[in-house]
């Protein structure tokens, strides 16, 4: 029997006041799975991903995480068991959110030394071990303000790993990047994704989708339109609306080029 | 025009004492005002729990939209009629603040409120209560971003606290107004006076400045 579904979501709707984000939206992510988001501007993609750690309440389905019920029908899980839950859930926001009064080391260690009580010194080990990771060890000491966008977002992944999560989200993490830095954040995605994590990532990157997802979701509309493996979804959507937003990403990527 | 500073340099021992009382009168109220300040103004912060942020509004309309001389005259003239009768000094320090503690308390929740709110996501994300976060991530940031405006606010307190000698308080306005009564020579003693508030409020500035600096200088600050 296949083990169930790191994060299993079905018949989720959402709205802001009139304005309906999410129409019923079914979505499962296997262990180790690597699920690409993809789809125009205002289709619910980030919101989906936000109500997957409860940063939004989706008035109506289900969110199952980690084989726990997350929401039921815009009842979330009790406060202390939804903080326990999104330690097993790390977040990486589009414009980073690095605590911007501690310094890099401190960024990434304060997570376990708040919640794990573990000592100073084993938080500050693993820690540092994770920026080697990401490839800044030697920034430990550097306060966010200091780094480049691509850093920032290098340490953000860093923070969320420390609280070593079964699951990661990223909304759009290269959204905000300069194009040159762009490469140092998926190549460290990449990396990740290759140790099996299981990631769901919200992104406009179709080169990093097609070589690193194993899924590609197609929203539009609040609607999960198409879902396939990349090269099906590149190469031959069936949806029109596929087609045509695709179209218009390849066409912005061949202008800038 | 003759000026004549000789009654009240001959009387400085009395004017240092009266300064002592004023700064001792302003370091009791900025402790009740800050830890006033910031209680009242975390509970400001989410309108959704009605009670507290409602009790809140309201003190912060009753303290902040009346004069400071009232409410000193309430404190130690009215409240005995109830019998109760505090020693002058805890009238002043209740009165000032009291008062300041409204405005510290708009000050404390605009600062928690500039911090972007990517910042309690973060910290919600990684798995950290409201309280955690709000402790560890937001107040430090939003202590960074009070410090001008409180400085304002406690140059206003100390300068406020002339009023105090109205309460029988024997500060440095009150110990002037004694030099003046003997002597006549009110200008020259208010302008000693003057002269004295206005070092101590240079010297809060000053200070002020140098924290900031520190904090630029450790990154806290852009």
């Amino acid at each position: 029997m296949n083990p169930p579904a790191m994060i299993r979501i079905s018949g989720l709707h959402k709205s802001f006041g009139a304005n309906e984000v999410l129409r019923g939206i079914d979505l499962e992510v296997d262990a180790s799975q690597v699920v690409v988001v993809i789809g125009p501007s205002g289709s619910g993609k980030s919101t989906l991903l936000r109500c997957c750690n409860g940063l939004e309440i989706a008035q109506r389905g289900t969110i199952d995480i980690c084989g726990q019920r997350l929401a039921t029908d815009g009842t979330m899980l009790a406060e202390n068991d939804l903080n326990r839950l999104r330690t097993q859930v790390g977040m990486v926001f589009q414009s980073f959110n690095l605590f911007p009064h501690l310094s890099v080391l401190h960024n990434v260690s304060i997570g376990p030394r708040t919640l794990r009580g573990m000592s100073a010194a084993d938080c500050e080990r693993s820690a540092r071990s994770l920026l080697a990771k990401v490839g800044l060890a030697e920034k430990a000491a550097a306060m966010p303000a200091s780094l480049s966008g691509g850093q920032k977002q290098r340490v953000a992944i860093a923070r969320a790993l420390a609280m070593e999560p079964k699951v990661m989200l990223f909304d759009e993490p290269t959204s905000a990047l300069d194009p040159e830095l762009v490469g140092e954040v998926l190549q460290v995605m990449k990396l990740l994704a290759k140790e099996g994590m299981t990631m769901m990532v919200v992104t406009h990157e179709m080169a990093f989708a097609s070589e690193v997802a194993d899924a590609v979701v197609v929203m539009d509309a609040g609607r999960v339109i198409e879902t396939g493996v990349p090269e099906l979804i590149f190469r031959n959507p069936t949806e029109a609306r596929t087609r045509s937003f695709l179209q218009a990403i390849l066409k912005t990527e061949e202008k800038i080029s | 025009m003759n000026f004549d500073f000789t009654p009240v340099l001959t009387d400085w021992a009395a004017l240092l004492r009266g300064a002592t009382v004023t700064v001792e009168v302003t370091v009791c109220a900025l402790l009740l005002s800050s830890a006033l300040g910031l209680l009242i103004g975390i509970g400001r912060l989410n309108p959704r729990r009605k009670l507290l942020y409602g009790a809140c509004s309201v003190y912060l309309s009753c303290f902040r939209g009346t004069p400071l001389l009232v409410q000193l005259f309430i404190w130690f003239f009215g409240l005995p009629r109830f019998g109760i009768v505090l020693p002058a000094f805890v009238c002043g320090v209740l009165g000032l603040g009291m008062y300041s503690a409204s405005y510290v308390s708009e000050v404390v929740r605009g600062a928690i409120q500039s911090v972007d709110r990517g910042q309690m996501e973060a910290g919600r994300s990684l798995g950290m209560s409201s309280r955690q976060t709000m402790l560890k991530i937001i107040l430090p940031q939003a202590f960074v971003r009070m410090i001008p405006p409180l400085g304002n606010e406690f140059i206003a307190l100390i300068k406020n606290s002339a009023l105090v000698s109205l309460l029988t308080i024997h500060d440095l306005m009150h110990e002037g107004q004694k030099i003046i009564s003997v002597s006549y020579r009110s200008l020259e003693t208010y302008l000693v006076i003057a002269l004295i508030y206005w070092i101590m409020t240079s010297l809060t500035t000053l200070a002020l400045r140098r924290v900031e600096l520190r904090l630029k200088a450790d990154g806290m600050v852009q």
